[in-house]
């Protein structure tokens, strides 16, 4: 219920994108999610995963519920892919390297990109501060900019 | 809306209470229904049956985390594989995450399926004194989905802990899924038949974990559930070059250790990032054995001895609830 009001009754006004963040798992909110927004115009979903088996093995799951609930997939992210030290530009793969990439593969549906942690992303998220626009340098950022770019093509050509 | 919400947190009359389920504060609660049908704990037949089967284990530990993607399942298997390690004691790993039972992939049992027997489903076994059960081991496919709401996925929660044979077993650890949702309310529910030694809650340095956290220590609180402490997980990253710090996960608030002074909770550990910990669980491998003289295998270390002492100092003793 709580959902469909989020949807229905919160007064957005006009909209190029509504961005829904969701809940780890394929259960009730999701579900929900889903059947509140199906009367609206439903580009589709983009999956993150972080590069590691253990996630990728989750998000394999999340796209057959994608498929099941009718949801165009937009695309795979694989998130925290590589640490590059800021002290001397070593890159080291904490959580593991290229799952996403070989799940939209196996999968068949779009590889968005890789994005790398980042410390700087993190501290200025938690302080409410706007990281695109602070940190145009930082690692992270050309990464993003990609899969943005990516999905505003995909949303032009649908339209 | 957000007011109604927040005093509804707040004035939660306790799911054990008589007024559960049906104060006004309960309104739009996801387990309203389970605490109004009196399903505070088990019907009493069950609560037996339940009571009966879990009669021979000595000390369950929950883990649980407000938020996902902190490491907790990780937590989990190596704490089982770290109690397992003392051969003399038999150890027990549930794994209900429903939605994304990773449990069986990071023990190295992807594939297995389980078993019936008269004396009810058994358990998988990674070592002669180490035992899984898993939804995963239900699922026959990687790409099986299981998307069932609330009331389905607490009648499986119930039958793992009603019809697996776990034996007699020292120490069950419960992998949760991550948020204070049916699920964990359904496991505390029908635990509560037997004994639940404490929780163990697992984070980042992060306050957006942090918060997550606190809402899970409210959570503890409400139901009565003991908190073993916090596990600070991705504290910080050694770069294998130039073994500079960094903290990738910065502690903008303080980190764990300064929410466990102000609420008052034990703070266990904090355990550094180490690649081998995600290559170890992608291969079904146990990282403690795997890297055993990593900075993060001395602090999981260190964490599980305090896990042991805590759960040897309050020995329940079992004939008090018979």
């Amino acid at each position: 219920a709580l959902i469909k009001q989020f949807v229905t009754d919160v007064a957005w006004g006009d909209l190029d994108f509504l961005i829904v963040d969701t809940p780890p798992g394929t259960s009730d909110e999701h579900i929900s999610t889903v059947e509140a927004l199906r009367p609206y115009q439903l580009l589709g979903a983009v999956l993150v995963t972080t590069p590691q088996a253990v996630s990728v093995g989750d998000v394999r799951r999340e796209l057959t519920f994608c498929r099941k609930a009718g949801l165009h997939i937009l695309g795979i992210v694989e998130n925290m892919s590589g640490f590059v030290c800021p002290h001397c530009s070593e890159c080291t793969n904490i959580f593991s390297k290229g799952g996403g990439e070989e799940l939209a593969k196996h999968a068949g549906v779009p590889f968005l990109g890789c994005v790398p942690l980042d410390p700087q992303l993190s501290q200025s998220l938690e302080e409410g501060r706007d990281f695109i626009q602070e940190f145009p340098k930082s690692s992270a950022f050309p990464a993003l900019t990609h899969i943005a770019q990516q999905i505003l093509d995909t949303s032009q050509r649908s339209s | 809306l957000a007011t109604q919400l927040s005093l509804s947190l707040a004035e939660c009359p306790g799911t054990g209470s008589a007024q559960a389920g049906r104060a006004s504060a309960c309104q739009g609660c996801p387990n309203q229904g389970l605490c109004a049908a009196g399903a505070a704990g088990p019907d009493p037949a069950e609560a037996a049956e339940l009571r009966a089967r879990l009669r021979a284990v000595r000390h369950t530990v929950l883990v649980l985390s407000g938020k996902g993607g902190v490491g907790k399942s990780t937590f989990s298997a190596l704490l089982a594989h770290g109690l397992a390690a003392d051969e003399t004691k038999q150890v027990a790993l549930l794994d209900i995450d429903i939605c994304g039972p990773s449990i069986p992939k990071m023990m190295g049992l992807e594939g297995e399926q389980v078993h019936q027997s008269g004396s009810g489903w058994s358990p998988v076994y990674v070592e002669e004194n180490l035992g899984v059960m898993s939804v995963g081991f239900l699922l026959s496919s990687p790409d099986d989905a299981v998307i069932w709401r609330g009331p389905k996925k607490n009648g499986l929660i119930k039958q793992f802990l009603r019809d697996v044979d776990w034996g007699e077993v020292d120490y069950l650890i419960v992998d949760t899924p991550p948020g204070t949702s049916d699920e964990h309310l359904s496991i505390v529910q029908y635990l509560s038949a037997t004994h639940i030694d404490g929780a163990v809650i697992v984070t980042t340095p992060q306050e957006v974990s942090l918060q997550d956290v606190r809402k899970e220590i409210n959570f503890c609180r409400k139901v009565k559930l003991p908190i073993i402490g916090v596990v600070e997980n991705m504290s910080g990253f050694v770069c294998p070059k130039c073994k500079n710090e960094s903290q990738i996960f910065p502690p903008t608030t303080g980190g764990a250790e300064k929410m466990c002074q102000n609420l008052n909770v034990s703070l266990l550990g904090k355990v550094p990032l180490d690649p081998q910990i995600g290559k170890s669980s992608d291969s079904g491998q146990s990282f403690l054995a795997e890297a055993p003289e990593s900075p993060a295998t001395l602090s999981y270390r260190s964490i599980i001895q305090r896990i042991q002492e805590y759960c040897e100092q309050h020995h329940f003793q079992e004939e008090k609830i018979m």
